[in-house]
């Protein structure tokens, strides 16, 4: 766990600084009085959480200051983490075997290993256009793989020049089998053939990677129910999960993005990439409140391994410039 | 979702009637709200603070106008000082020729569609060879993207697959540009943080190299508080002279513009609204104010409308309505043309004073079986409604899934429409149009026609 938390806190370390330096009054041992409750709001409004969250932090601070006119920032710090992470308690998301018998599961899972189905375990990856959908395929199926799994790639962007290049030239530096067709091929084809070929060869996973569309485009979401429905005539249970990657860098527009997705599709779960900035993606917690649906992983960074999964603790502490506690 | 700003600022201000002039004090609740409207339209804490203060310090002392709901005053005083703020620079490019434009923006923002879409618009414009070239030597697939997108818009491309050393990229793309006598030379770079020393170097150095005309900024129009601090740090290393914002064909709000103008102070020069790569266009302050407060845009609306309704065919139905002839494959056709424009919910979003409200839960399934029935009749039964009998009735919703009931509703429904275009046809200005109105208001009791 620890060399999680490394990574994490390297992929967030400018994001530390920057809210570091936006709050000096939370790594003091001054007193927390009302101009450092103003750089606090600041610098949680600055971090997207938007105003309900960052009123719930706030209003908690306030009332231990209140309580406690001498409290230290660095105490205000715990608390506004230990806020957060009680606004995203439960949202860790975690892959299960969806076809074994939860006995086996629980026993596999003490050795921390995912546990496959017999049939592939289906993973959609859908989202907005450059949300980093294709990059995350690539990562996740390296994860998997990394942990010993058999993992297949179904390129069915076939609408944006170039993608399925794209996911075929990050196959071959990864080693990651795929089922690719060209641009401007039916996406559902494509995954039809895809969830094939996994059944037929026996993998584990398979990553289904989908063109970038807004979610305002009516005729681009009912693509989307129709990779669904093929994938269904192989199991009926497919896909097992739904994730959309959301850009991490973005406001208010995420949760919308997320609720019409979530409608139109039936999300299980989201991916939160391009954290490795200075973004704090405080807007996952607004999805997370209103939509409950867990974060399954987090991008901190170029490199494969930078697909970490998401931990509510690492990331309340590293939002709030703290080091993580051992676990 | 939001409610309407006017509406909120309405309630806020209501208590200002009989009072003579705005002052601080009876304006504060107002300007809260204008605060919590722009962040949540994903202005910058910051920038929507001071924002915030300048339309303080333009309204206190103001007359409260007769006449007019001081909301609404107020809301004007804000449009305004917004559409000011944004628009502020020209979008224009500069003259030289061949003008040389550098693409720059984080990851995922949009480059490359946007530099194929501006090559193509610029070709629009009169420049006879626009060319590209690919500088993103990182993104797997990057360079064949822009490729193929050259191809498919005639555009002149170069790029180096090999070669790992960017600004020498830049330096022989522009050569091969002047080669082939290109009038403009656009540079699509790869994705990269504002934080990345190693890369916000590569691309000063290509920036040296080529010496482009235009620094264009790209950014995704959903961007969050974030926005600021990529502006500022790509401005301070490139010098920007424009910003391109793009995804503007989803419902964000865009406040992100907001911040990255007020920061930088470069003008927003073009939008990306689309797929396509037809879809960008000339940025337009009052469109995006309008839609940074939630007042709806009405101009997207109609451009929407004017985009996905094939002109032909509104024409052939407005006839049939005219004529009340018009049967129910009609309605079916005219049905799916609404459908092309987007969810209900989005096109909802568009209309003034409507930003906040929802479609009524089922109203799209309503809708589709709606549709559903009328894909269960023969073309006979559509183009004659008063075939329908009692069997064919059952047969219909058994094929469609529904109820008898159902199809009897939507009969006696399309019956009632049937009849308004008749009293409508009845006289062009006579008595026609009232008895029609009353009609309505009757119809609107009973729950209106389903899905419309």
């Amino acid at each position: 766990m620890f060399g999680l938390f490394k990574k994490f806190q390297a992929g967030f370390a400018k994001t530390v600084s920057a809210l570091a330096g936006k709050t000096a009054a939370l790594f003091g041992h001054k007193a927390v009085d009302a101009a450092a409750l103003a750089e606090i709001e600041e610098a949680l409004y600055s971090a997207d959480f938007g105003v309900e969250t960052t009123g719930e932090i706030l209003a908690e601070i306030k009332t231990a200051v209140r309580k406690d006119p001498g409290l230290q920032g660095r105490q205000a710090a715990e608390l506004g983490a230990a806020v957060l992470a009680r606004v995203l308690a439960g949202s860790e998301g975690r892959i299960e075997g969806g076809a074994r018998p939860p006995a086996a599961l629980a026993a596999e899972n003490t050795t921390g290993c995912l546990v496959p189905p017999a049939t592939p375990t289906v993973i959609a990856l859908i989202g907005v256009n450059g949300s980093g959908k294709t990059t995350t395929a690539a990562k996740l199926g390296w994860r998997l793989k990394q942990e010993g799994h058999t993992v297949m790639l179904a390129a069915c962007d076939t609408f944006r020049a170039a993608a399925v290049e794209q996911l075929k030239a990050w196959a071959g530096r990864l080693d990651l089998e795929i089922v690719a067709s060209r641009t401007g091929a039916d996406s559902a084809a494509v995954a039809f053939d895809a969830m094939q070929a996994a059944r037929v060869r026996g993998r584990d996973f398979l990553l289904v990677d989908t063109a970038g569309r807004l979610h305002t485009k009516v005729n681009l979401m009912e693509e989307l129910a129709k990779i669904r429905r093929v994938l269904q005539k192989h199991d009926p249970a497919a896909p097992h999960h739904a994730w959309l990657v959301v850009d991490g860098s973005l406001g208010g527009n995420s949760v919308e993005q997320a609720r019409v997705f979530h409608k139109s599709f039936g999300l299980t779960g989201l991916v939160v990439t391009k954290l490795d900035g200075t973004s704090r993606g405080g807007a996952l917690a607004a999805i997370w409140r209103e939509l409950r649906l867990p974060i399954y992983f987090i991008g901190l960074g170029e490199q494969p391994e930078d697909l970490q999964p998401f931990k509510v603790g690492s990331y309340a502490r590293a939002v709030f410039g703290l080091e993580d506690k051992q676990d | 979702m939001f409610e309407s700003l006017t509406e909120k600022l309405s309630s806020a201000l209501r208590n200002l009637r009989g009072v003579g002039q705005l002052s601080e004090a009876n304006m504060a609740e107002a300007l809260g709200e204008v605060r919590t409207a722009l962040l949540a339209a994903d202005v910058h804490f910051k920038v929507a603070r001071e924002f915030v203060e300048r339309v303080q310090a333009q309204c206190v002392g103001q007359a409260v106008l007769k006449g007019v709901a001081p909301g609404q005053q107020v809301v004007k005083i804000i449009h305004d000082e917004l559409v000011r703020l944004l628009g502020e620079g020209t979008t224009a490019l500069s003259p030289a020729r061949p003008l040389k434009i550098l693409m720059v923006g984080l990851h995922g923002s949009g480059k490359t569609t946007s530099t194929a879409k501006l090559a193509k618009l610029l070709k629009k414009r009169g420049y006879s060879a626009p060319f590209v070239v690919g500088c993103d030597i990182y993104r797997p697939a990057a360079i064949d993207q822009l490729e193929i997108l050259a191809r498919q818009e005639e555009l002149g491309f170069y790029s180096d697959r090999v070669s790992r050393d960017v600004p020498a990229i830049g330096d022989a793309g522009l050569a091969a540009a002047k080669a082939a006598n290109a009038d403009a030379i656009i540079f699509d770079t790869a994705g990269r943080l504002q934080i990345d020393h190693d890369l916000i170097a590569e691309v000063k150095n290509l920036r040296a190299r080529v010496q482009p005309d235009e620094v264009l900024l790209v950014a995704d129009g959903a961007l969050g508080q974030e926005a600021v601090n990529v502006a500022k740090a790509f401005h301070d290393a490139l010098a920007l002279t424009g910003l391109i914002l793009t995804k503007l064909d989803g419902d964000a709000r865009g406040g992100a513009a907001l911040s990255i103008k007020s920061i930088t102070g470069v003008p927003i020069k073009f939008v990306g609204t689309g797929e396509k790569t037809g879809d960008f266009d000339t940025f337009h302050p009052d469109r995006l104010a309008s839609r940074i407060l939630g007042m709806g845009d009405v101009v997207s609306l109609v451009e929407k409308a004017q985009e996905n309704i094939d002109q032909k065919e509104a024409e052939r139905m407005a006839e049939k309505m005219r004529k009340a002839d018009f049967n129910l494959e009609d309605f079916l056709a005219q049905m799916q043309q609404v459908k092309k424009m987007g969810s209900m919910q989005s096109i909802m979003g568009m209309m003034p004073g409507m930003s906040g409200m929802q479609v009524p839960d089922g109203a799209e399934a309503q809708m589709a079986r709606t549709e559903a029935i009328i894909h269960s009749m023969t073309p006979q039964e559509r183009r004659k409604p008063e075939l329908l009998n009692g069997s064919r009735r059952k047969r219909i919703a058994d094929g469609s899934g529904t109820k008898i009931v159902e199809v009897n509703q939507l009969m006696k429904q399309f019956g009632q429409m049937q009849q308004m275009m008749k009293m409508l046809k009845g006289g062009p200005n006579g008595g026609g149009m009232k008895k029609m109105m009353r009609q309505m208001e009757a119809m609107k009791g009973k729950g209106g026609f389903p899905g419309m």
